[in-house]
């Protein structure tokens, strides 16, 4: 499932993007340091393929319902992690653009949700140390289907924290966690069953593809568990630090996912010094003065203030008599230019 | 230059999975020839094709390709020369835009920026797709596709063109243009195809495989009307031949004669001194532009001794037409 | 479905190589222009309406002058719509604190959330569809490269791209075929689906091979040139300017509240 736009502040997008660029920017440099120059075709090839193979669904025992094949964990199989993350970013990043899929700025958190956590923590810290030389199939098929639950569980909980940071929506924690998880987790079961099979097919069919398969290879696979946390760690203090110099801008987001995660209508009192102090960082750099400036006018009734002009211009008529002229001037223009297009 | 043989000598190959598919291939092509490949599904005629790029390499036995041995070393090289067309176009055009995909032979030979729009104009407008250029290939028709693909092996200018089933998916118009494509080309020329009409208007030798061997190979008009011949091969008599019932598969060399390898090493020896002749010949001219550039440069004493070595030159090729008269 | 799919894409695809005034701005111009309204769009407050109306200028321009029709990015908008419909649509239910009475109806803060998701929605997704349906996606993929983009993962895109038909036509003739000889739901259970789906990648790792061989076959070196010889013209300067100039002032003042005020008095 991908985020939306919609449920996105910019502070939560772009930090993603950003977290995303810089994976996409490593990935790359690893392979080209490492690349086999076999391996462009190969992946673009495969990237077409999990469009298509996602195409195949197929019907959900006892529900009913359709799932489809997901593609981290095969890819990784067959291409190594650096590899199968650039493929995925790659497919995700046409689904954004030709299905509309999330939107342009959630692509930086879809990427990452779909990608960094199948490849780099379900692949490589569950799938290969479970799956080694001349593993059974039932091994494969018990590696393939928890690395597949893993990633996906961890992407939707990514989902949820991205869109409580962005605090567009009122879900509280609790529940978007309760809504979320136990959907993943059966879409997670369905793929990994389905990733399973197809390795377990392929792997009998036509086994040299495995054996020369790119992860096999020593550069390509040397994922430690050290380097991952060290990375992930590295992740954390960058976003932390990207969020609390965003929300200097727009620190509503932020107050209120830690309202909804905590349960408190207001923040622990260390958490409010910072706030504060946040809070005057944002009168003197905030870049949509307008909206600071409504901000530090009346601080006391929080919702209400960000409900800026629509309460007092919606509460009377002003409000919809602006919104209707507006939407009749832009079609009026778009109607007219498509009158004038026509005629020439 | 045109010294662009290709030479089979007892190949042998087979597939990682163990699958013989060439079993003792010989022939020899030379600089100029349009030859056909023939034979059932499954023959050999595309592993022999893949072996003409180097890319696959033989098991035993050795490939010439003008004056280089085929192996791993010599490969890169080879395939500047050799332009190989696939089966499948959608393999061959794996650029984004018709204009790319022309584009990256050229770019990888070298070709500076500037020029490379001439090249692959020039080679798009001999296969008439001009306007195709700037295309994606997925808004290309199946023979509009196939025409592409030969364009972007014939911008790299190779000396011999190497084709596997060119006219499959083709409507017969696009199928003529081919064909009238085919003929003007003064490449040598390799085709395999299962359409022996297509062979029997564009090669005028013809190769018959069978089992990874030559189970024939002559002329193509006497080769494509031996009807057993044919049959033995799951063949069929060309539309174009077949109301025209006398044959005489008597001028057919069946399995090439034993004597014929002596010849061929006289051919293959007269071909070498063509060759080299050619060769002289241009050392020849450019000693001659050294001998006016020291008389530019005021070196009169420089010049003379030039002039000498482009006499002495011009002799040796004289001694050359000699020898080839004497090995022809 | 998988029909239907596979000509949407064949369609957005083919409008993206129309030639008009919006089609012929440099990507780069648009992509930029693109992210800088998405951005614009969703710093909007939670509560914020009015104030995103004016943006729909934008879509509708391109709508108009890049000869796309309404009607097929319509659906497409209502095809994507269901997660952000599902998140957004709690707000209503657990914000119930009444805000303003529009005609006689009394509206919580819940909805008005709410219908500034939905906006901010069908602005974001329509300028995605707006941009792959007036930008090609080769020249996309250029743009991305001149923003310093890895050379890698634009090659990778340009690949994708190139073999997205091909192997979804492939998957649709195995899809076709498969329906045929099935009865209701009995072929797509998994046991009958994971030959078809493992076939196809073997089918895909055979194709990567000859590929990999085409590209040898004319002296592939591990290196991709590119080739496209685009500069920015005026039109592209001005384009920029003004597309900047308005997305800034329609965030800045609330245009819709003004007019309002203005009619009203
Ligand atoms: N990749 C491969 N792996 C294993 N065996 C192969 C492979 N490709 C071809 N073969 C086998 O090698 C033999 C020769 O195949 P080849 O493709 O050269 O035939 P062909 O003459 O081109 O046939 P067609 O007319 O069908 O194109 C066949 O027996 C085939 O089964
Ligand atoms: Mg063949």
């Amino acid at each position: 499932m991908h985020m939306a736009d919609a449920l996105l502040s910019p502070a939560v997008g772009t930090t993603f993007w950003a977290g995303t660029l810089a994976a996409i920017a490593y990935c790359s440099k690893r392979l080209k340091e490492t690349m086999d120059e076999k391996m462009v075709p190969l992946m673009g090839v495969l990237g077409a393929f999990i469009f298509a193979a996602q195409m195949i669904n197929f019907t959900i025992p006892a529900t009913g319902s359709s799932g489809h094949l997901g593609g981290g964990i095969i890819l990784s199989v067959i291409l190594g992690p650096y590899a199968a993350f650039i493929v995925i970013a790659s497919v995700l990043t046409v689904q954004a653009l030709f299905f509309a899929d999330g939107g342009l700025l959630a692509l930086g958190c879809n990427i990452w949700n779909l990608g960094i956590y199948p490849c780099f923590i379900a692949y490589s810290l569950i799938y290969k140390p479970l799956v080694s030389y001349g593993a059974t199939p039932g091994r494969i098929a018990f590696a393939a289907f928890i690395s597949g639950v893993v990633g996906l569980q961890l992407g939707a909980f990514s989902v949820v924290m991205q869109t409580l940071l962005s605090g567009r929506s009122e879900l509280p924690f609790g529940t978007f966690v309760l809504l979320m998880q136990p959907v993943h987790l059966g879409i997670g079961i369905v793929e990994g069953f389905a990733t399973a099979g197809v390795i377990n097919f392929i792997k009998s069919a036509r086994p040299e593809i495995f054996e020369s398969t790119f992860s096999a290879r020593p550069l390509a696979a040397d994922i430690s568990l050290r380097k991952v946390f060290v990375g992930l760690l590295i992740a954390a203090v960058l976003t932390g630090g990207m969020l609390s110099w965003f929300a200097s801008t727009n620190p509503d987001g932020l107050e209120w996912a830690i309202e909804k995660t905590f349960g408190k209508p207001e923040l622990p009192e260390h958490t409010q010094s910072i706030a504060s102090s946040l809070k005057k960082i944002q009168e003197s750099t905030s870049f949509l003065p307008e909206y600071a400036f409504k901000k530090t006018e009346n601080t006391e009734a929080p919702k209400k203030e960000e409900a800026w002009p629509n309460v007092d211009a919606g509460k009377s008529l002003s409000g919809v008599v602006g919104s209707s002229i507006v939407i009749g001037m832009v079609l009026l223009i778009g109607f007219s230019i498509k009158a004038m297009r026509r005629r020439i | 230059m045109s010294h662009h043989f290709v030479e089979f000598k007892d190949v042998h190959f087979h597939y990682p999975d163990g699958s013989p598919a060439l079993n003792g291939l010989s022939f020899r092509i030379s600089h100029g020839e349009s030859v056909g490949i023939v034979g059932a599904n499954g023959a050999g005629k595309s592993t022999l094709l893949m072996h003409i790029n180097g890319y696959l390499l033989v098991a035993s036995g050795s490939i010439v390709i003008g004056d280089l041995r085929l192996d791993k070393r010599t490969r890169q090289d080879i395939r500047k020369k050799v332009g190989l067309v696939f089966q499948n176009p959608d393999d061959q055009l794996f650029m984004p835009t018709v204009f790319d995909d022309v584009a990256f032979g050229p770019l990888n030979l070298g070709i500076a920026h500037d020029r490379i729009a001439e090249r692959v104009a020039e080679a798009l407008g001999t296969v008439g797709c001009l306007k195709l250029k700037d295309k994606p290939p997925h808004h290309l028709s199946s023979g509009q596709k196939s025409a592409v693909a030969i364009a972007t092996v014939i911008a790299m200018r190779p000396d011999i063109l190497v084709m596997d089933e060119p006219a499959s998916n083709l409507d017969p118009k696009s199928r003529r243009q081919l064909i009238n494509l085919l003929k003007v080309f003064e490449h040598t020329k390799i085709v395999a195809s299962h359409d022996l009409d297509l062979i029997l208007d564009v090669c005028k030798r013809c190769i018959v495989i069978k089992d990874g061997r030559v189970a024939a190979d002559g002329p193509t008009k006497n080769i494509l009307s031996d009807k057993v011949l044919l049959e033995e091969n799951n063949l069929e008599l060309p539309l174009s031949l077949q109301n025209n019932h006398e044959q005489n598969s008597t001028s057919i060399e069946k399995n090439i004669p034993k004597e014929n390898t002596a010849m061929n090493e006289l051919e293959k020896l007269n071909h070498l001194l063509h060759h080299w002749k050619e060769h002289n010949d241009e050392h020849a001219e450019t000693y001659k532009e050294w001998a006016s550039k020291a008389e530019q440069l005021g070196k009169n004493d420089l010049s003379a001794a030039l002039n000498k070595i482009y006499g002495a030159a011009k002799n040796l090729s004289s001694l050359f037409d000699e020898a080839m008269k004497k090995s022809a | 479905m998988f029909d239907t799919e596979f000509f949407n894409l064949g369609y957005l695809d083919r409008l993206s190589y129309q030639d008009t005034f919006i089609h012929r701005i440099d990507p780069r111009i648009k992509l930029l222009s693109s992210f800088m309204f998405i951005v614009a769009v969703v710093s909007f407050p939670k509560y914020a309406i009015s104030g995103l109306l004016p943006f729909f200028l934008f879509p509708v321009l391109f709508l108009a002058l890049g000869d796309i029709p309404v009607r097929f990015i319509l659906k497409k908008i209502l095809v994507v719509s269901p997660f952000a419909i599902f998140v957004g649509i709690f707000n209503p239910l657990l914000d119930g604190q009444p805000v303003l009475d529009v005609l006689g109806f009394t509206v919580s803060l819940g909805w008005v959330s709410f219908a500034s998701i939905m906006l901010k929605f069908s602005l974001t997704i329509s300028a995605a569809l707006l941009l792959i349906a007036t930008t090609s996606f080769p020249g996309i993929c250029f743009a991305m490269q001149k923003l310093r983009i890895p050379k890698a993962f634009v090659a990778q895109l340009l690949f994708l791209y190139r073999y997205l038909f091909v192997l979804m036509e492939e998957a649709m003739k195995i899809v076709r075929a498969r329906e045929m000889r099935s009865f209701g739901k009995r072929g797509k259970e998994l046991k009958n689906v994971v030959p078809i789906i493992g076939v196809l990648f073997m089918r895909t790792v055979d194709r990567a091979e000859r590929v990999y061989n085409a590209m040898l076959a004319r002296s592939f070196t591990g290196k991709l040139y590119s080739t496209k010889p685009y500069a920015l013209t005026t039109t592209d300067i001005l384009f920029i300017i003004a597309s900047a100039g308005l997305i800034l002032l329609f965030r800045v003042v609330n245009v819709t509240a003004l007019i309002g005020k203005w009619t009203i008095g």
